[in-house]
């Protein structure tokens, strides 16, 4: 057996007085940057304050990707929008059951399932004409993003689609659009399966993106010019980040409408169709951004 | 065992059942540890037992087969090519006899020092560590790869024994240059950045490059910092940020293992050489001529659709030989980023870290380790303080450090410039000599036995940070 070992008074006092935390005196630079820089440190290691804040944000992310779309409520919202097309919202599901086998099945989110195709097959034998456009809702990897932006942003961009000024004698600036599709556990390309199905010149898929630490919320949008399945991503144009911290939904509208008419136009998207609808912004940031490190 | 006129080129029974291999590709696929994207190929085994067989098969095979048997046939594929072609007959002499089950127990026994390790290296193919990876535990491939010292040099030393470095990753979603100052500046004062500052650019084109290599160029002079940048665009921006005269020191490329992947990457080995010479033609190096940083990652050539019917670990182990060609800095397997439906969990993340690192250093690679996961992989914080210790004690090369584990620009976690520390006191391991003696003379550590920072601001950062937020600090 050791001696047993005792502290003086001194010694509990000096451990008493000396700070767990040291704070970084470079903590302010946060102003300047999301990312976490200045955190401080408990010996080499993050301050409990600190470590509970990501722990925090993480599991926001994860309750994003896990937390299932409410469809139902969705789609009672979708309608009383008033720019709401005149038939119901379709609600759909791809292949992948459950949200395990979504993850690792990428193949299963891209395609609708037999109930689904159904739907769409009958949707589209019944009503002869062909539409120029339709909205897919997908919620991807966050139903979050879906919830909380899907309804802010149709808003902006059917101010765009249905200006006055553009109604019936304006055929040119006229979308015809098919009834809203919500989609669950389904990726980017199970808007290609709907646009075909629905005989739909375009397709405009919205859907929650992986979610990060900081943007559990983010909507990315995809465009296709007759959607197909077996198409690419090179098929595709895509608006990512729309969130209000993110792009703004009267920006990424304002986006949206300029591809589709320019996919229109060209008839086609994906690497061949350019976004210039910045070109006329004045782009100069060396004023905001600034190497302090060495002048 | 092999039966010519079979449907099938392995057979194996047992009890009374015989369990059944197309090929050397579907055996090496059969025989991986479970994981999610060899699933999704349709090339995993479809049951523990099928698996478990597999590997017993596998360990009976002559590690001569290799050099008999392409996986993709010589003609169709350049690193086919590259791995035959390179082959090193007489390094490979000493284990030539062995089978892949008796290349394990080489590996494992005392025979296989350091020294021996080093020798036999340019006779081991990527097909055959991969082979022999397959069959290994956990802690085997930790200690045959402690075993395996891999030394590189551009302005300072990488690699030694008790040493491990960290590349500082500053990116900032619109490539903001306070913001990215404010990561740089967090990082150098928590004792990071050795094995490389490297950015991956938000705007991936010749200009933004160009802008970020010179930014990163003038800390590094203005600080005196032993280290070295790089920009992680595309290399061919990197050739026309060299002829344009921009201050390259390290050409970036991701790689994989197929030429067909390396198509949808939109280079060859061509290009790779010609960027190699491009950057050797500035010189920078001041400790040695090591300008190439690779990254590669399982999964990929699946993703491209350029997989031949391969497991992403052969894959991947594949890809070593375009690394190695090149005498790569740093090579860095980004584990976690691509997602669970190729490495669905904490698991099968771990378990890839230590494949790649394992069967890198076996090939004479620099290796490193992206420790990471996304937010819709099975995976969290607790899943990677777990693989960095692991890779830790089994001398990994480097690893990522980023202001409080948070990638905001591509929206992942990696390992923070805490992280680092924490492997450092835990294990002991020290930075790159020539950067640990930077990291005292600027007073950044107050004792660099102890891994102990300065409670204050040291005296060189003051005025740079005055610069920026004003006031006393």
């Amino acid at each position: 057996m050791s001696q047993k070992e005792t502290t003086s008074p001194q010694t509990q006092q000096s451990l008493k007085s000396e700070e767990a935390v040291t704070e970084n005196p470079w903590q302010k630079l946060n102003a300047f940057t999301d990312a976490r820089v200045g955190l401080g440190r408990a010996g080499v290691s993050v301050p409990t304050k600190h470590l509970l804040a990501f722990q925090l944000a993480h599991a926001q992310a994860i309750d994003a990707v896990h937390t299932q779309l409410d469809t139902k409520q969705l789609a009672t919202t979708l309608t009383e929008q008033d720019w709401a097309p005149d038939c119901a919202p379709l609600i759909l599901h791809s292949r992948a059951t459950d949200r395990a086998t979504y993850l690792q099945r990428p193949d299963y989110g891209r395609r609708l399932d037999y109930q689904s195709a159904n739907i769409l097959d009958e949707h589209t034998a019944m009503n002869q004409q062909p539409y120029d456009l339709v909205i897919a809702v997908v919620d991807g990897l966050s139903s979050l993003a879906i919830e909380q932006n899907t309804v802010s942003f149709l808003n902006a961009l059917f101010t765009h689609l249905k200006k006055p000024e553009s109604a019936e004698n304006d055929t040119e600036s006229n979308w015809s659009i098919a009834p809203i599709c919500i989609v669950k556990q389904g990726r980017v390309a199970i808007g290609d399966d709907i646009c075909q199905r629905l005989n739909a010149k375009c397709v405009l898929v919205l859907i929650g993106e992986r979610p990060g630490l900081s943007s559990p919320d983010s909507l990315g949008l995809y465009l296709t010019w007759e959607g197909k399945t077996g198409l690419t991503d090179a098929s595709r144009n895509c608006i990512s980040n729309i969130r209000p911290a993110g792009l703004v939904y009267q920006e990424a509208a304002r986006k949206a409408f300029y591809l589709l008419n320019e996919a229109r136009t060209l008839k086609l998207s994906g690497v061949k169709l350019k976004d210039r609808s910045d070109d006329d912004l004045v782009l100069d940031k060396s004023t905001e951004s600034h190497n302090f490190l060495t002048n | 065992m092999s039966n010519p006129h079979s449907a099938f080129q392995f057979n194996n029974v047992v009890g009374e059942r015989t369990f059944s291999f197309v090929d050397l590709a579907d055996l090496m696929a059969k025989a991986t540890p479970a994981r999610s994207g060899d699933r999704l190929a349709g090339v995993a085994a479809e049951s523990a037992e099928e698996r478990a067989i597999a590997q017993m098969t596998l360990a009976d095979l002559p590690l001569t087969i290799f050099l008999e048997q392409t996986l993709i046939p010589y003609e169709d594929d350049e690193i086919t090519r590259l791995i035959i072609d390179d082959h090193d007959k007489l390094a490979f002499t000493p284990i030539s006899h062995l089978t892949v089950g008796g290349f394990r127990d080489w590996l494992l026994s005392d025979i296989a020092t350091p020294d021996a390790l080093i020798s036999i290296r340019a006779g081991v193919t990527p097909e055959m560590a991969a082979a022999v990876s397959k069959i290994m535990r956990n802690q085997d491939l930790i200690l045959v790869a402690k075993k395996c010292h891999v030394k590189t040099a551009f302005r300072n030393t990488i690699g030694l024994p008790g040493h491990l470095s960290t590349r500082l990753q500053p990116n900032h979603p619109t490539d903001d240059l306070t913001g990215i100052a404010a990561s740089m500046l967090d990082g150098l004062l928590y004792a990071n950045g050795d094995a490389v500052i490297g950015i991956n650019p938000a705007t991936d084109n010749v200009q933004q490059a160009t802008r970020l290599i010179k930014m990163m160029d003038e800390v590094i002079q203005h600080y005196e910092i032993p280290t070295q940048s790089c920009v992680l665009t595309h290399v061919t921006n990197t050739i026309e940020c060299i002829e344009q005269g921009a201050p390259v020191d390290l050409v970036f490329q991701s790689i994989g293992g197929t030429q067909a992947t390396n198509d949808s990457f939109g280079f060859n080995l061509a290009n790779l050489a010609e960027a190699q010479d491009a950057a050797l033609s500035l010189n920078r190096g001041t400790v040695g001529n090591n300008v190439m940083y690779f990254e590669t990652g399982q999964g990929s050539s699946l993703s491209a659709n350029a997989h031949h019917g391969l497991d992403q670990q052969t894959c991947e182990t594949r890809a070593y030989a375009v690394a190695r060609k090149f005498n790569p800095l740093l090579v860095n397997t980004v584990v976690g980023f691509i997602g669970p439906e190729y490495l669905y969990d904490g698991k099968e993340i771990a378990r890839a870290g230590l494949e790649d690192h394992f069967c890198a250093k076996l090939l004479g690679l620099p290796m490193g380790c992206d420790v990471c996961y996304t937010n819709h992989a099975e995976a969290d914080q607790n899943d990677m303080d777990n693989l960095l210790t692991l890779l830790g004690v089994a001398g990994c090369t480097f690893i990522m450090g980023i202001p409080g584990s948070d990638d905001i620009m591509l929206n992942y976690q990696t390992t923070s410039f805490h992280d680092a520390l924490y492997a450092r006191r835990v294990l002991g391991l020290k930075p790159a000599p020539e950067f640990d003696a930077w990291l005292a003379r600027m007073e950044i550590f107050k004792n660099n036995e102890k891994f102990t920072l300065n409670n204050q601001l040291p005296d060189a950062f003051k005025q740079s940070l005055n610069r920026m937020i004003g006031g006393r600090s």
